[in-house]
């Protein structure tokens, strides 16, 4: 059944089987294990981190959380509403060269920054959405990369931005009233728990935004668009919604990611750096929050593994190759991600036989 | 801009064009008559540049020998990637096809970096190619190029032919259009799906054969050439070759005279074009047929 | 779920918790290189590694009575890597002393790192005007050039050679920008100007639409800045639309090092400006290359002098302190006062931690670089903005 939407999608590309772009889906809001228990666990041990890791690998862990930030945006599009998209980088570089440009010399204050970076972000998104919302299927994902492209090109080749070397963050952000300074993200330690905030803010809002009315539209669009718009449901605003939003907060992530390298590059809105974050949420499962951060954090770890010489001694150079032949395994053997796996675990533990958990079929 | 240099600049717009569209078209077909998005197919370039590198000291002058070597051995390998991975991603939906597809990338790129490793290597043009023709005092027009312009001219011709007047033609245009009605017609569809992979990667092959000695070959090549064919499907329209030919003369132009009038922008134009066309027509110019 | 997210965190840590700290004054001297050891510029990182090794040799393997370590990274000339890269040596293998690297925009990320977390930099090649501008610090000193001095030089040549429109054409980045306004400045000089200045994405080589623009604007000379790979298609292209036959081709001596055997006759007689020339017929540069080729059976470029004068100048400051690296003020200051005895020939170091050399005009004779005059003698680069 699902050969047959794969081959008529590029016949009558007019046909929406919007099911064939992500495959059978659990619905993504429904209660996972341990409930809200989990997720908490999970930010206080994070939280405390920093207690037993070196600064080095506080920067790691620092990284992986805005990698999870930039995650789950994307899963709002492509886990709830069952949008894929190839462009996503897009808002994470927009977000971040906007921090850079507007802080100048001098730094700038963060009440400035971050709703400058988050809009402009999600203007782009409006723009790049409206045009291609106007296609489906493999187009709409043509479209996006298409889209990421020219913005990367507008800060590679144009003086907008600093050309292919990227532009350097001189002064870190800080947050103050009149001349107290609450935050200053410049510090190793408030860096920390801002992001680790930021990520659990992030997790919350969209936990919230999943299980409202507007939420709930999602997920029929994702089941099946054609249903809804034959009730009388116009589909169009809800996906531009849903992609704006998923713009600005990957803008967000952008911002920290600014902050934190303190340098800004072009590559951040390369197509493989899309292509990155698509690939932690089907590491992580697609259709599930938990699986977006998961996915983040095993990506990360799994790169950094292969390119670590210590372990890996000179196969680390060839660190694309064992990457490549492993995300095919994963993909291939695995297509539900680790929080797929953990169910299967679970479902065989507790003696019944796996089944994908299968809400929201038609 | 005096008529001369706008007449070279009409030269290699062409030329870039034409090249573009042999990429392309060999994209638009494995994505019309398959339906998989191939994110490798860039890697297909690549293979051809580095195939031209390798088999040069082979050959040397015998050009068009080595071409048709080339080709050859690139539709043996197209045959054989089809069988063994690409039959199996026709099941998968289209977010794994691309995660797939993109790994398949990676593992390119760097079986590349092992067999040829990483520098930059020029690949000269043969000897009875090199030099040029005046153009009135202005500089001289490389032969190589009007040789690669007029190789891909005829391929596109030749595959013209064979998609609309051989009966191998008129599978693949019916398998395109009702794919079941054509197994229960008793066709191999299967085989008649290696065949038109093996032809895709073979004309990409050949482009990126052709295109070496123009651009010399380095990593990530296939990556460039890849998102520019992919605006050009999209510009002229999933599975239709004469949309990827006008689509690839446009993108041609739009990139060419850019570099000359807006130099820094120029990058941005064919992205601008892209996003012209999909609010006229959201399909593509040609909508389906070839 | 929740057991496979703390069990890689705790890997993390384990991976992560931190390796032996710097060492003050005893005990081997742990060098970083960050160098590119794959890509366009892979070869220009092997010739910086062996010259600074070279030296090292030299000295019985040890500087200020010390042994050196080598930790290795290969920053891929990756701009947009360049942080994370230079962190893995300062963060996680607490090297002592950073040199590299051939990108300019990825020093530009080391430079600022090495200021973030004062850790020593020595820079090989990388002329980015802002490292000895802006971005100069007394942590940071460099043993090449600026990316101003080989194109001011050239300019001055060219004004002297009675160019009055000349045109530019360069990669799109800070490299190509700064060595094209020295150039700029070098003919406004002499009298002449430059009408339009080209550039395209790095690193792209499809030239064609720009040497047609070329061809259609009839300068009195072109100046072009490439390296490696570039270097050798555009001065083939230059050469196959028959442009050099009409407007001479000039260009720093990046053009034409170590290029000189792909591009063959398309690049015969064309002039450049460097600040090293392969035939310098000195005592020292005569020991120099005759050592290089004996350890390394490889002609040696100016990539590896830089290398070697690296060391050189890093043995220098070592040398003034004893070898005890806590005492950074002397070592610095050591290291930018002492003159360095270069196979270029002698030259010392400016304010700004930049060299002020002589800058020698050369012209491709078969597959050498022949020194043909001393272009500008003992050139300082402004050093714009820089505080010291």
């Amino acid at each position: 059944m699902a050969s047959e939407g794969a081959g008529n999608e590029g016949v009558a590309a007019g046909s929406v089987d919007v099911r064939n772009e992500v495959g059978a889906l659990p619905d993504i809001s429904r209660r996972e294990a341990g409930g809200w228990l989990v997720p908490v666990a999970a930010a206080l041990a994070i939280a405390a981190l920093p207690l037993v890791l070196s600064p080095y690998g506080q920067d790691v862990v620092v990284r992986i959380a805005i990698y999870a930030i930039f995650a789950l945006s994307l899963e709002l599009l492509v886990g709830a509403t069952g949008l894929v998209s190839l462009g996503h980088a897009a808002f994470l570089g927009i977000g971040a060269y906007v921090t850079v440009l507007a802080s100048g010399d001098s730094g700038a204050s963060l009440a400035l920054l971050v709703p400058l970076a988050m809009g402009v972000a999600a203007a782009y998104a409006i723009v790049v959405g409206a045009l291609s919302l106007r296609t489906r299927g493999v187009y709409f994902i043509m479209v996006t990369l298409a889209f990421a492209q020219m913005a990367y090109f507008v800060f590679h080749d144009t003086k907008v931005g600093g050309g292919s070397d990227g532009i350097f963050l001189y002064a870190k952000p800080v947050l103050a009233i009149g001349a107290t300074t609450l935050l200053d993200l410049g510090q190793r330690v408030p860096f920390y728990y801002t992001v680790l905030t930021t990520l659990v803010a992030t997790y919350a809002f969209i936990a919230l935004l999943l299980g409202s009315r507007f939420g709930h539209a999602l997920a029929g669009i994702r089941v099946n668009e054609q249903r809804m718009r034959a009730a009388g449901f116009s589909t169009t605003p809800y996906k531009l919604a849903a992609f704006t939003v998923a713009g600005a907060l990957a803008g967000l992530a952008g911002l920290l990611l600014a902050v934190k390298d303190g340098a800004v590059n072009p590559e951040l809105l390369s197509w493989h750096e899309s292509g990155a974050v698509l690939l932690m949420l089907i590491f992580g499962g697609i259709g599930s929050l938990r699986g977006a951060v998961l996915g983040a954090i095993a990506f990360t770890l799994l790169k950094e593994l292969f390119q670590s010489e210590a372990l890996l001694g000179p196969l680390a150079g060839h660190w694309q190759l064992t990457l490549g032949l492993t995300i095919i395994a994963f993909v291939a053997a695995l297509p539900r991600g680790l929080i797929g796996l953990g169910e299967r675990v679970r479902g065989l533990m507790s003696g019944r036989a796996a089944h994908p958990a299968a809400g929201g079929s038609p | 801009m005096d008529t001369a240099t706008f007449l070279v600049q009409c030269l290699n717009a062409v030329q870039y064009g034409l090249l573009l569209f042999l990429v392309a078209s060999g994209l638009t077909l494995i994505f019309g008559i398959m339906g998989v998005i191939n994110l490798a197919h860039g890697s297909f370039y690549m293979l051809g540049a580095y195939l031209a590198f390798a088999l040069a000291p082979w050959f040397g002058d015998w050009f068009v020998t080595r071409l048709v070597v080339g080709v050859a051995l690139a539709a043996l390998f197209g045959y054989v990637l089809e069988w063994v991975f690409f039959s199996f991603l026709y099941e998968r939906d289209h977010l794994q096809q691309v995660l797939l597809t993109y790994a398949l990338i990676l593992v390119f790129e760097e079986l590349r970096s092992l067999a040829f490793g990483n520098d930059v290597h020029g690949v000269p043009a043969p000897e009875w190619l090199t030099g040029g023709f005046h153009l009135g005092g202005l500089m001289e027009y490389p032969w190589y190029r009007v040789f690669a312009s007029a190789a891909c001219l005829v391929v596109a011709l030749a595959l013209y032919a064979v998609v609309n007047r051989t009966r191998l033609g008129m599978m693949i245009r019916a398998g395109a259009s009702n794919r079941d009605m054509v197994r229960g017609l008793g066709v191999d569809i299967r085989r008649l799906y290696r065949i038109v992979f093996a032809g895709g990667v073979a004309l990409a092959a050949l482009a990126g054969m052709v295109a070496a000695p123009l651009s010399s070959v380095y990593p990530g090549m296939g990556s460039s050439v890849l998102i520019i064919c992919f605006v050009v499907v999209v510009i002229g329209g999933i599975g239709s070759i004469t949309g990827a030919l006008i689509a690839s003369l446009l993108v041609g132009f739009v990139d060419t005279f850019g570099k000359v009038f807006f130099a820094e922008w120029s990058g941005v134009g064919v992205y601008v074009l892209m996003a012209i066309v999909l609010v006229w027509r959201p399909e593509g110019l040609m909508k389906r047929g070839f | 779920m929740r057991l496979l997210q703390i069990a890689s965190s705790a890997s993390v840590a384990a991976l992560l918790a931190g390796s032996a700290f710097a060492q003050g004054a005893s005990g081997p001297i742990k060098v970083g290189l960050m160098l590119p050891y794959s890509g366009t510029y892979a070869g220009l990182g092997n010739a910086i590694e062996n010259g600074f090794k070279l030296y090292v040799q030299e000295q019985g393997g040890k500087l200020g009575g010390r042994e050196i370590q080598y930790f290795k990274v290969d920053d891929e000339s990756e701009p947009s890597k360049g942080t994370d890269n230079v962190n893995k040596l300062i963060k996680r293998d607490n090297v002592d002393v950073l040199v590299g690297t051939v990108h300019s925009g990825v020093a530009l990320a080391m430079a600022n790192a090495a200021k973030a977390n004062n850790t020593l930099l020595v820079i090989p090649n990388a002329g980015a005007d802002a490292i000895t501008g802006p971005l100069c610090a007394a942590n940071i000193v460099r043993s090449s050039f600026s990316n101003w001095q080989p194109g001011y030089a050239m300019g001055v040549v060219a004004g002297q050679k009675g160019v009055k429109r000349a045109m530019t054409i360069t990669w799109a980045y800070a490299a190509g920008a700064e060595s094209t306004k020295g150039f700029t400045e070098g003919l406004e000089k002499g009298g002449g100007k430059v009408v339009k200045d080209l550039t395209l994405p790095f690193p792209n080589v499809e030239f064609q639409a720009l040497l047609t623009e070329i061809a259609a604007q009839k300068p009195d000379a072109v100046y072009a800045f490439f390296a490696g790979g570039g270097a050798v298609k555009f001065v083939k292209d230059y050469a196959a639309a028959g442009l050099n036959k009409t407007i001479p081709l000039y260009g720093p001596g990046f053009l034409t090092d170590g290029t000189l055997e792909a591009q063959g006759a398309s690049a015969q007689s064309m002039l450049t400006t460097l600040h090293y020339a392969d035939n310098l017929d000195t005592p020292k540069n005569n020991a120099f290359r005759k050592a290089y080729a004996i350890t390394y059976k490889a002609q040696p470029d100016v990539y590896a002098v830089q290398g070697y004068d690296a060391a050189q100048i890093l043995a220098n400051g070592l040398k003034a302190v004893g070898g005890d690296l806590s005492k950074r003020d002397a070592l610095t200051a050591a290291m930018r006062k002492t003159p360095v005895d270069s196979p270029r020939g002698k030259f010392t170091l400016s304010a700004a931690g930049n060299p002020v050399q002589d800058i020698y005009l050369r012209q491709v004779v078969g597959n050498n670089n022949e020194l043909r005059a001393i272009a500008v003698k003992a050139l300082a680069d402004p050093a714009r903005g820089c505080k010291l």
